[in-house]
């Protein structure tokens, strides 16, 4: 058990250095300058682009050598600073991410887990309903497959500008200042369903699809087969394929609670939901430096922290992880 | 019971707290903010939000594009009494909305930080800007060693006066490094609050304006959204909850027809137009280090085809110098010149230069070799993503091929695209960064020729295809010598300019861009168009000085 944990625990901090350290490495060997941007948004008159470009060249380091460049980065990260943004000049990356990261994971934690508990029951239910599953995979199949932009758009476009249920844009009413009020809370939620349920239908159809054919893989499997000769019931066949079958979807959720840092860019678009997706997004179109690090780290720790949670669980619903690792046979 | 009691009672006065902004006294503008606001520092305006500059800091003067003069601003007058002096008076009675006078030593210290620190961007007037002299307590006098008139009317609408009470001791770090998150200014408008989509700026009532000028801003706030993307954008537009738009947005007939959607003209192109848009040629790069051959490729582009096909007729075609046709600048159109070197579309007389020049397609491929018998082939450039204009490099490479001469499009990331650019590394490269309105057309010509481009690794400021030419060096130079009231000196250089442009062709004009402007008519009317054309109307950063500021005065709520 400690063994286990202590051996993943090293791996998890190599695969961090190391991603880190690709992270940083990346964006400096792209062509292109993050100062050149920050000029290109400013047109000047002459001799005030030059000044700029050797001034802020040398506010952030840019013009020192890349190894110099390299253990600043460790140094820097090790009291905690991220560094400042380019592009959001002058606000320190950190401030930048905690400042939008709320939006995005209140709009997509939530979306996961309800598509993913939804998605695996219903996904268990329809694969023993044959006359359901022949009406709910195409459905599945076209949700999953739909360009997330184009149904995006649809929806909006529907529920906003034609029926004028949902507002089309923001986080809540450009009308207001964010205070701890019911008016503002629910003007908050308000602006939250039509995103929310946009995310939760597309992600339901993978989830479903996912364990549909997982469930009919392990109730055709051996085991299966076995207890039904030795005259178990059909509800505790399908518990018993249940678990098995859940294993795999453990593991795609927390790949994608890890990626939820950058994962509503398309939604942030069509519904001009403020988040870090987008940020990031233009981070990278800006060449900036410190931007792309941090929201990368972001994404680096949340995926190792999710799939750190997931070894542990996995010690709880698999018992053959804690059996070779406890040595009990 | 008691206990619930007081739940409620505190849910109550929580829920009292929620303030909701009344709609017919907030403007929502869209098209401005590109990035959560950040910075509101007005040293650093590239990045600040919108408005800055123009709602919450003021500068000297203001510059109407539409009717090509400068407007008094912070200053009551301003004016050269001799060939190196330049005269500001003040006007009385300015404060700033700490309530704070405003005062000619505020102004002394906004120009002197740039002695100070050179990392402010307008430090370098100092290499021609000698001293300031204190006259009284309202006027002071700049006193040039080389006045260069052109670049300091720039400056003049350029410039954000700073109050002096609240900058002074502090570092250039702490100056060009601060978001100012708190701006203190002196303008009819101050920021309340932000978040990660938008900016609200509350009406300053005690602004000196009010007082001294009889004007009286009618929104209460003006917020500022980020808006993610055109269908949004178009959308908010039709349910009247944007206001004023400065989006490129497609279908502008439609909004306009169905949706009664606000422009500046009822018919084609809708828009203003906001710069020159056209390619830089690398002129190191052989064949188009041949002037002749530049030439054919000015008569094969049809400009035409792009305003149709990339712009649904928002934008026009540009003459052939590339002048704006703004007030300021079209009086000084070189009428003879452009007619004796202009060019237009016309591929027969293209095809004849360059057989001319031995230009032939030797394999009968379609494609033309150079007079050795060697085929070549030349790229075009605009950054990925950015569609009207990848449509227009097209179009571009399309007439050039039909003509004979082998252009392939490229669509690098911006990036890339912004270091080919500066850098000079590119064949041809579409572009506008540095030839939008100004208060000089100076500014135009400059961006054209940049006569430092030539030497240095990355030019940020135009002639981007390194064009090398002394002559038209010296006359950019005393263009930016000579005063505007000198109008008969002014035309005669720019004719002069204009010619070399002609017959050189380092960059072919070919449309101007639109100032792109939409308003809903649900709220607010009196938007400013042609036929009421109080002001330029046009929120992005940089535009509230051309006159931006003066559709908040006119607009009226329903």
């Amino acid at each position: 058990m400690k063994r286990y944990l202590l051996k993943k625990l090293l791996i998890y901090i190599l695969t961090f250095f190391f991603a880190a350290t690709i992270n940083w490495a990346i964006p400096r060997f792209m062509p292109g300058n993050p100062i050149h941007f920050l000029i290109s948004r400013f047109a000047t008159l002459p001799e005030s682009a030059k000044v700029l470009q050797s001034y802020f060249t040398q506010a952030f380091g840019l013009d020192r050598p890349l190894i110099e460049q390299y253990i600043n980065f460790w140094k820097a990260f090790s009291k905690g600073d991220l560094g400042i943004s380019i592009y959001l000049y002058p606000q320190p990356v950190l401030k930048v991410i905690l400042r939008s990261l709320p939006y995005t994971i209140l709009l997509l934690l939530p979306a996961i887990i309800v598509s993913f508990i939804i998605g695996n029951k219903f996904g268990a239910f329809v694969a023993r309903k044959k006359r359901l599953d022949n009406i709910a995979l195409p459905i599945f199949y076209t949700l999953t497959a739909a360009p997330y932009f184009w149904f995006g758009i649809l929806l909006a476009w529907l529920f906003g500008v034609v029926l004028k249920i949902f507002p089309i844009a923001g986080a809540y009413s450009f009308a207001m200042t964010p205070s701890f009020s019911w008016r503002f809370v629910s003007n908050y939620l308000y602006h939250w369903i039509l995103p929310f349920s946009s995310l939760v239908l597309v992600m339901l159809g993978g989830w479903a699809i996912g364990m549909r054919n997982m469930i009919i893989y392990e109730l055709e499997a051996n085991y299966s087969r076995y207890m039904e000769a030795l005259g178990a019931s059909s509800k505790l066949i399908r518990r018993y394929a249940y678990r098995n079958a859940i294993l795999p979807q453990v593991t795609g959720l927390a790949i994608q609670l890890g990626t939820a840092v950058a994962g509503t860019l398309t939604t942030e678009i069509v519904f001009s939901y403020p988040g870090i997706g987008y940020i990031l997004m233009q981070g990278i179109l800006n060449q900036d430096y410190f931007l792309i690090q941090g929201c990368f780290l972001f994404i680096i720790l949340g995926v190792l922290i999710a799939n750190f949670i997931v070894d542990i669980l996995y010690l709880i619903i698999d018992p053959r992880i804690r059996k070779s690792y406890t040595g009990e046979v | 019971m008691r206990k619930w009691l007081v739940v409620v009672v505190a849910l109550i006065a929580v829920a009292l707290f929620a303030e909701v902004f009344e709609r017919n006294k907030t403007v929502y503008i869209g098209g401005s903010l590109w990035a959560p606001p950040s910075n509101w520092n007005p040293f650093t305006p590239w990045n600040a939000v919108a408005g800055t500059i123009g709602l919450v800091y003021e500068t000297l003067f203001l510059y109407d594009p539409l009717q090509g003069r400068f407007e008094p601003w912070l200053a009551e007058s301003g004016e050269w009494i001799n060939s190196n002096t330049f005269r500001v008076i003040l006007r009385k009675n300015l404060t700033w909305q700490d309530g704070k006078p405003l005062t000619i030593d505020d102004v002394i210290f906004t120009f002197e930080l740039g002695k100070k620190f050179s990392g402010i961007n307008y430090s370098p007037i100092w290499n021609w800007l000698d001293r300031i002299e204190k006259v009284d307590g309202t006027t002071i006098d700049f006193i040039f060693s080389d006045p260069r008139y052109q670049e300091w009317g720039q400056q003049l609408i350029s410039i954000a006066i700073v109050p002096k009470h609240v900058w002074e001791g502090k570092s250039e770090t702490d100056i060009l490094q601060g978001a100012n998150e708190k701006p203190l200014g002196s303008g009819c408008y101050y920021v309340e609050s932000w978040a990660d989509d938008r900016n609200v700026f509350r009406k300053n009532v005690n602004w000196w304006g009010t007082k001294v000028l009889g004007l009286n801003p009618a929104p209460e706030r003006v917020v500022v959204l980020r808006v993610l993307s055109n269908n949004v954008a178009v959308g908010m537009l039709m349910k009247g909850e944007l206001d004023w738009s400065n989006f490129f947005l497609p279908g502008i007939p439609v909004l306009q027809k169905s949706y009664g959607i606000h422009t500046w003209y009822k018919e084609p192109p809708y828009m203003l137009p906001a710069n020159t848009t056209g390619i830089f040629l690398n002129v190191r790069k052989y064949p188009l280090s041949i002037v002749e051959f530049r030439r054919a490729m000015a008569y094969a582009i049809d400009p035409n085809k792009i305003v149709d096909r990339a712009f649904e007729k928002m934008v026009t075609s540009s003459n052939p110098v590339g002048i704006m046709p703004i007030a300021g600048w079209m009086k000084y159109y070189p009428n003879e010149v452009a007619e004796k070197y202009g060019f237009k579309y016309d591929p027969e007389k293209a095809k004849a230069i360059l057989d001319e020049l031995g230009f032939k397609d030797v394999n009968k491929d379609g494609l033309r070799e150079d007079p050795q018998g060697k085929a070549f082939k030349l790229t075009i450039e605009c950054p990925y993503g950015w569609t009207d204009w990848m449509v227009s490099i097209q179009s571009i490479a399309e007439d050039l091929r039909k003509v004979g001469i082998n252009v392939e499009p490229a669509y690098p990331d911006a990036s890339k695209y912004n270091d080919d650019l500066y850098g000079g590394k590119f064949d041809i490269i579409l572009n506008n960064y540095v030839t939008g309105v100004s208060s000089t057309i100076w500014s135009y010509f400059n961006a054209v020729f940049y006569p430092d481009a030539v030497e240095s690794e990355y030019s940020y400021s135009g002639n981007f295809g390194k064009y090398h030419n002394p002559e038209v060096e010296t006359l950019l130079d005393e263009l930016n010598r000579t005063q505007s009231t000198d109008e008969a000196k002014m035309k005669k250089l720019i004719a002069q300019i204009s010619e070399i442009l002609l017959k050189d062709l380092p960059f072919i004009p070919l449309w101007y861009n639109g100032a792109w402007f939409q308003a809903s008519g649900d709220v607010w009317s009196n938007w400013p168009d042609v036929n009421n054309p109080y002001a330029w109307p046009i929120g992005w950063g940089g535009h509230w000085q051309l006159g931006g500021v003066k559709v908040l005065f006119n607009i009226k709520a329903k």
